[in-house]
């Protein structure tokens, strides 16, 4: 992990780049570029279940739940952490804490996808055979 | 081993190369999850669809180890998933989730779950999830090498039920094991198995069992007296006393249905009650479940012996079919809507895969079903009908034989009188009918076999009966002295029989008639003949009682005890006729039967009595109809929910002249319901539902 990336990712990415070998030499990249597909839209749709009056906590916690559960699987630990307060806030039925947590996480998402990126970036050009795809 | 794994990993290098089916709706943490797992050289199969798993899943029962499953995914909620998987198939289930609240990993474990992983999953813990399958290897074998004796019988033919499959499975995957399957005698163990070998309560010795608890008289029947009186070897007094519980139960749940049939049940076999019990509710441990399922099945489509059939087949099949989605039988209360559908959708699932759908696919899912039985049961009703579509009698013996279902012993016992084709016709057409129903037959009848082994030795004779009965019904002049006959008709053990019985009994309000059915269908045993009585009686009495019983259903309350009971009795009959031969006697005296189980089935619901209202009046319809009915409503029945209805049966059943007129009313609007109801299969047990 780089340290670039330190704070952001947690241990759950080293497995990941254990994973990487030469039958998956992609893996890691593969994985974090599914989690961005798949979190963009549950992002989507935490915003549009935030927009909505009076805010379904359920919807929105259950939402929350399915980002955090792939967020936890790459090791975005910061995104994970504001996930987890997203979801206590919904539990108090605190909307206001909702959405601001929820912008928290945007945040957080943002600088994690930079830290993702400049990973890889490095580790193409540390290792080019491997890392010869570039991200989505 | 035999080759059900499918799979060219070696046993032996067990656990690589196990097979597991991964379901998650998060893609990010499917793919991790499927890289993790084949790190650790399992064979990953990967779907994010709960729906899509469950159909692998069912597609071949020995394609994969373990299932490992995420709690929360939008198509199915994981636990039913997990539900399912365990009914069906048998399988170890992990779940999967970021949520650790305690609450939640109860929910897994009681559900079944046989481990709950939290995300982001680690490869150490994955690499250990192999235990899982072993312990359940282990602990299956025992039961297998019983169950595979039972299932070799069954399923020789066809896979036979779910649990004979999954024996094979079992034995297959047991390293080292061999079992053989097809020829039962499981004797062999599998090497790793255990040293204490699993009883499988065939029919026959649950025969043997129902007759020494009766002989000591239940209250007085305990377990190291029971042993001795069977006189089995190998056979210790837990088993025998674990058997015992479950037959109480089943006794228990009977007599809910059906007081009064219970009674007679009990006093007839008191086994039967459990048994019928005990053989839905067990579902996949018992034999007796799988074969109750099937039997209902078998019995409802061997029921509508004439044509009946084939028209139950097609609508018995879908009204079976219904039965089962409806949540399986359960005409009477289902106890858990959800779980029958799952029971549903197993059953359908099940019965699709072998054959055309019959159910007695489901069935073997349906026996799961414990309490909901009646869904397994349904299921297998279902099945049933289909199969039984053609020809009522067909040497079901024939039909059977292939099927094993029938076993050997089964076949012969039910079939064995081509007059019991009866039942056996709903297992044997399917048996004969394409093998698929042979499949499915015998899988039904396996399965019913397997479960009802016992109690089909029992049903044999119920066969014959019924098959008599059951041509009565073809002959519809049967209109044996019913009452009398059924209630000697011991149906017995098959615990489906008793349900059966006591269904009749129940169904037939009309105390004669009614309970003469229900009589019937548990102790089959004693009096084959009884049960052709019976079966004829039933019949008519179920145009007594369903005509009896519209009066009572007037009262929707009322018909839905009425419904009850005569799905009650359908269901015991339908299930003593299952017992018999899955179904062939039951088939005919179905008819009867139907008419009543009709009503039980408009019973239930209070749709239902209309319908079956109209059945009564319609002899042939109601006979196809009573076989729905009674499939659905013996899958309601027989499971024994029906417990409060039965009560209203018997009131109802009072005036037949208002039956009469109310079910020829009915009769029109329900008539055109009924069918379709039937044909849906689900009708009344929907409606129930």
């Amino acid at each position: 992990m780089t340290t670039a990336c330190k704070g952001f990712l947690d241990e759950q990415f080293l497995q990941l780049e254990e994973l990487q070998d030469d039958a998956n030499p992609n893996f890691v990249e593969e994985v974090v570029t599914l989690y961005y597909r798949d979190s963009a839209r549950l992002i989507l749709n935490i915003e549009q279940a935030l927009e909505r009056n009076p805010l379904d906590f359920n919807k929105l916690d259950s939402l929350m739940h399915q980002f955090k559960g792939s967020s936890s699987s790459i090791g975005a630990k910061k995104v994970k952490a504001e996930c987890t307060l997203f979801r206590e806030y919904c539990r108090a039925g605190n909307g206001e804490g909702c959405i601001r947590t929820f912008q928290q996480l945007k945040k957080e998402y943002a600088t994690l996808k930079k830290k993702l990126e400049a990973y890889f970036q490095l580790a193409r050009q540390v290792g080019p055979a491997e890392t010869a795809c570039r991200p989505k | 081993m035999t080759v059900e794994q499918g799979i060219g990993q070696p046993r032996d290098q067990f656990p690589i190369g196990m097979r597991v089916l991964a379901v998650d709706d998060d893609p990010t943490c499917l793919l991790l999850l499927e890289t993790l797992l084949r790190r650790c050289q399992y064979h990953v199969t990967t779907t994010s669809q709960a729906i899509a798993a469950l159909k692998m899943l069912r597609e071949n029962k020995n394609k994969f180890d373990l299932v490992i499953s995420d709690v929360h995914m939008p198509d199915m909620d994981g636990f039913k998933l997990l539900e399912l998987v365990g009914l069906e198939m048998d399988l170890p289930v992990i779940m999967l989730s970021a949520n650790s609240d305690p609450k939640l990993v109860m929910k897994g474990i009681s559900h079944g779950a046989c481990d709950y992983l939290l995300k982001p999953v680690r490869m150490e813990e994955l690499k250990n999830i192999w235990q899982h399958v072993i312990r359940r290897r282990k602990f299956n074998n025992k039961d297998r090498n019983h169950f595979d004796n039972q299932d070799k019988l069954h399923h020789g033919s066809s896979e036979a039920t779910a649990d004979q499959k999954l024996n094979k499975k079992r034995k297959d995957q047991n390293e080292d094991e061999d079992e053989d399957r097809d020829d039962n005698e499981h004797e062999n163990e599998d090497p790793t198995t255990q040293k204490k070998p699993r009883v499988v309560w065939s029919v026959e010795l649950h025969r043997k069992f129902v007759a020494a608890v009766n002989q000591l008289g239940i209250d007085k029947a305990v377990p190291k007296k029971i042993l001795d009186l069977m006189n089995v070897e190998k056979l210790t007094r837990e088993n025998v006393a674990s058997h015992l519980q479950k037959y109480r139960l089943y006794l228990k749940r009977i007599s809910t249905v059906a007081n009064q049939q219970a009674n007679m049940v009990a006093a007839l076999g008191s086994t039967d009650s459990s048994y019928l019990q005990m053989s839905s509710v067990n579902g996949l441990g018992f034999p007796n479940l799988a074969g109750t399922g099937q039997f209902h099945n078998a019995a409802f489509r061997s029921l509508p012996p004439s044509g009946m059939l084939g028209r139950l087949n097609s609508p018995a099949a879908l009204g079976m079919c219904g039965l089962p989605s409806s949540g399986v039988i359960q005409i009477g209360p289902l106890p858990t809507p959800g779980h029958l559908t799952n029971c549903q959708s197993q059953f359908q699932s099940i019965v699709h895969t072998g054959n055309d759908g019959n159910v007695l696919q489901g069935m073997p899912m349906s026996l799961e079903v414990d309490q909901i039985q009646p869904n397994k049961g349904v299921t297998y009703i279902r099945e049933l009908p289909t199969d039984v579509n053609n020809t009522t009698t067909f040497s079901v013996s024939n039909g059977f034989q292939d099927a094993k279902i029938m076993a050997s012993s089964s076949n012969s016992a039910f079939l064995g009188v081509s007059n019991k084709p009866l039942m056996l016709e709903g297992s044997v057409q399917e048996v004969q009918d394409g093998r698929q129903f042979g499949k499915q037959s015998s899988l039904t009848v396996a399965s019913l076999d397997s479960g009802f082994s016992s109690n089909f030795l029992d049903h044999g004779r119920c066969n014959d009966s019924w098959s008599s009965a059951v041509q009565s019904t073809g002959d519809q002049s049967n209109s044996f002295g019913i009452n009398d006959c059924f209630k000697q008709a011991t149906l017995l053990p098959s615990n489906i029989r008793d349900s059966m019985s006591t269904m009749a009994l129940q169904s037939g309000n009309n105390p004669s008639q009614v309970s003469s059915i229900s009589t019937v269908p548990i102790h089959l045993q004693d009096s084959k003949a009884d049960l052709q009585c019976q079966i004829a009686s039933i019949r008519s009495n179920t145009r007594q009682i369903i005509n009896n019983a519209p009066q009572g259903w007037d009262d929707q309350s009322q018909r839905r005890d009425a419904t009850y009971h005569s799905n009650a009795e359908c269901s015991s009959i339908n299930s003593v006729i299952p017992n018999h031969g899955t179904g062939s006697p039951m088939g005919q005296s179905l008819d009867p039967n139907n008419a009543i189980f009709q009503k039980t089935k408009s019973f239930n619901s209070t749709r239902q009595s209309d319908i079956v209202d109209p059945f009564l009046l319609k002899h042939n319809e109601v006979d196809n109809l009573a076989m729905e009915t009674l499939m659905s409503s013996n899958d309601g029945y027989v499971i024994g929910q029906q417990k409060p209805q039965g009560s209203y049966f018997s009131n109802n059943f009072g005036s037949l002249d208002d039956l009469e007129s109310v079910m020829v009313k009915q009769e029109q609007d329900k008539v055109t319901i009924t069918e379709e109801e039937f044909g849906f299969g689900s009708y009344s047990l929907r409606t129930c539902m």
